[in-house]
């Protein structure tokens, strides 16, 4: 257990260190972000009412194309220059891997949602001082990054893996989108946690069979 | 520490392997001679445990696989094709990396003796983006030493190598054979590895054609080498 996770405390930090050096993903993401908010607030004539009401599908939208390019960026890219292999030939659990890479990932998500909140809220017309919002952020972008990162391990083995990812995570993403759209969307228009409990309830449950099925078959997607 | 009985592999219709033999014991360092395409890199990735055999046992270092990978990957170190390392970490950060997910003891210390050893103590606060192929292969040298393993395994290690890195690498690899490492060199170059192995395999077509023993390991490629290999080509 104790090597479980201080793999998976390995594989995030290197991770995270090698993004603060290049910082490359995060940048890539954050420009993406701020450049679809700027174009949906000027090229949508609309009032307020209407702009908070489409508030959060605008959101979820967002961080899903960002959060497709962060997961191209983690774990294709290792397949690219061949580095995958030097992950798993250590003698670690391979699920170990796909925890370190999900959490990774969730990591540089959750940092270009907390950047790029401030922005939603001032176009959007959002308050930011609800805190089921952001446990609905959390708990979305689990989800987006514990299908995410399976799916990336996948494509990082295909030729055209860039081109792949989007096609097999985006209709696998679906249910996290639908439910954290519902969920935000409840929040933002103040209607409360009654109106966003099933929603929730979707993203409890996809949250944990998606991490329950990596943890059992992502041995069997990288093996060779 | 190696040994690998009725060995094939199938990649789709292809065979990459068929039936190979192979033995080599502790402190022993034995070729894998063959051309492009002749199945040793195959036959290394499957040692190492990055891909699954169709057919036949393998054991490395005491452990079966696949059932046995994971106990077998701590006792191997391999140096394939690429170097396995990040571009945007510094020589320091992609060993210390490595030895966490290794558990490698007194981390810290076996890092500096590595880079000393590979000459890359003075450049390890770089970037490895920043390092030319031949000190990255020295890198990816150390990469494979960190953990002390019981095996090497290596896939054209020479290659794209300036002559001090590679007198460099023969250096290493025969002092590790001293110290009872077992190891496997795939090359196509019998002139590089001739010198150092005890013994070379030739593997054409996916089978093991010929065995050379050392005393016919020479720079000039023999006939029977070269007829083996024109007979498993066809």
């Amino acid at each position: 257990m104790a090597s479980f996770v201080s793999a998976i405390w390995a594989i995030l930090r290197k991770d995270i260190a090698a993004e603060w050096r290049s910082r490359q993903l995060v940048t890539a993401m954050l420009v993406f972000v701020v450049l679809v908010i700027f174009i949906f607030a000027f090229t949508l004539d609309i009032d307020t009412l209407t702009r908070r009401q489409i508030a959060a599908g605008v959101l979820w939208t967002t961080f899903a194309f960002a959060g497709t390019l962060g997961l191209n960026r983690t774990l294709a890219s290792e397949g690219e220059r061949g580095s995958l292999d030097g992950l798993l030939l250590a003698p670690v659990e391979r699920s170990a891997i796909y925890f370190g890479k999900t959490l990774a990932n969730l990591f540089f998500m959750l940092v270009v949602e907390i950047f790029t909140l401030p922005l939603y809220a001032v176009f959007y017309d959002m308050s930011l001082a609800q805190p089921g919002l952001w446990l609905v952020l959390l708990l979305g972008s689990w989800c987006f990054c514990s299908v995410g990162t399976l799916l990336a391990a996948m494509a990082a083995q295909a030729r055209s893996r860039e081109l792949l990812l989007p096609v097999l995570l985006l209709p696998m993403a679906l249910p996290v989108l639908v439910a954290a759209v519902r969920a935000s969307s409840a929040f933002v228009n103040g209607l409360g946690l009654e109106y966003a409990q099933a929603s929730l309830n979707i993203l409890v449950v996809y949250g944990l069979i998606m991490p329950a099925l990596g943890f059992m078959f992502f041995d069997f997607i990288v093996e060779e | 520490m190696i040994q690998v009985s009725q060995l094939s592999k199938r990649f789709g219709y292809r065979m990459a392997l068929h039936g190979v033999n192979l033995r080599v014991g502790r402190g022993e360092m034995v070729a894998l001679l063959g051309p492009n395409g002749a199945g040793k890199s195959t036959l290394l990735r499957i040692l190492a445990g990055l891909a699954q055999p169709t057919a036949g046992r393998v054991q490395v270092a005491g452990c079966l696989l696949p059932k046995q990978a994971a106990a077998a990957r701590a006792q191997v170190g391999y140096l394939g094709h690429q170097p396995l390392l990040y571009d945007e970490l510094t020589a320091d950060q992609n060993l210390e990396f490595f030895a966490r997910l290794y558990a490698v003891p007194s981390a810290q210390a076996r890092i500096d003796e590595l880079l000393v050893l590979v000459g890359l103590d003075h450049r390890r606060r770089e970037a490895v983006r920043g390092y030319s192929r031949g000190m990255l292969q020295r890198l990816a040298l150390a990469r494979a030493l960190l953990h002390r393993p019981r095996v090497l395994l290596l896939d054209e290690p020479h290659s794209a190598l300036d002559l001090q890195t590679a007198d460099l690498l023969d250096g290493v690899l025969r002092a590790e054979a001293r110290a009872g490492v077992s190891i496997l060199i795939a090359s196509h170059d019998l002139g590089r590895v001739g010198g150092l192995a005890q013994r070379a395999e030739l593997l054409a077509d996916g089978r093991i054609v010929a065995t050379l023993p050392k005393a016919k390991l020479g720079r000039k490629l023999p006939a029977h080498y070269a007829r083996a290999l024109e007979a498993a080509n066809g």
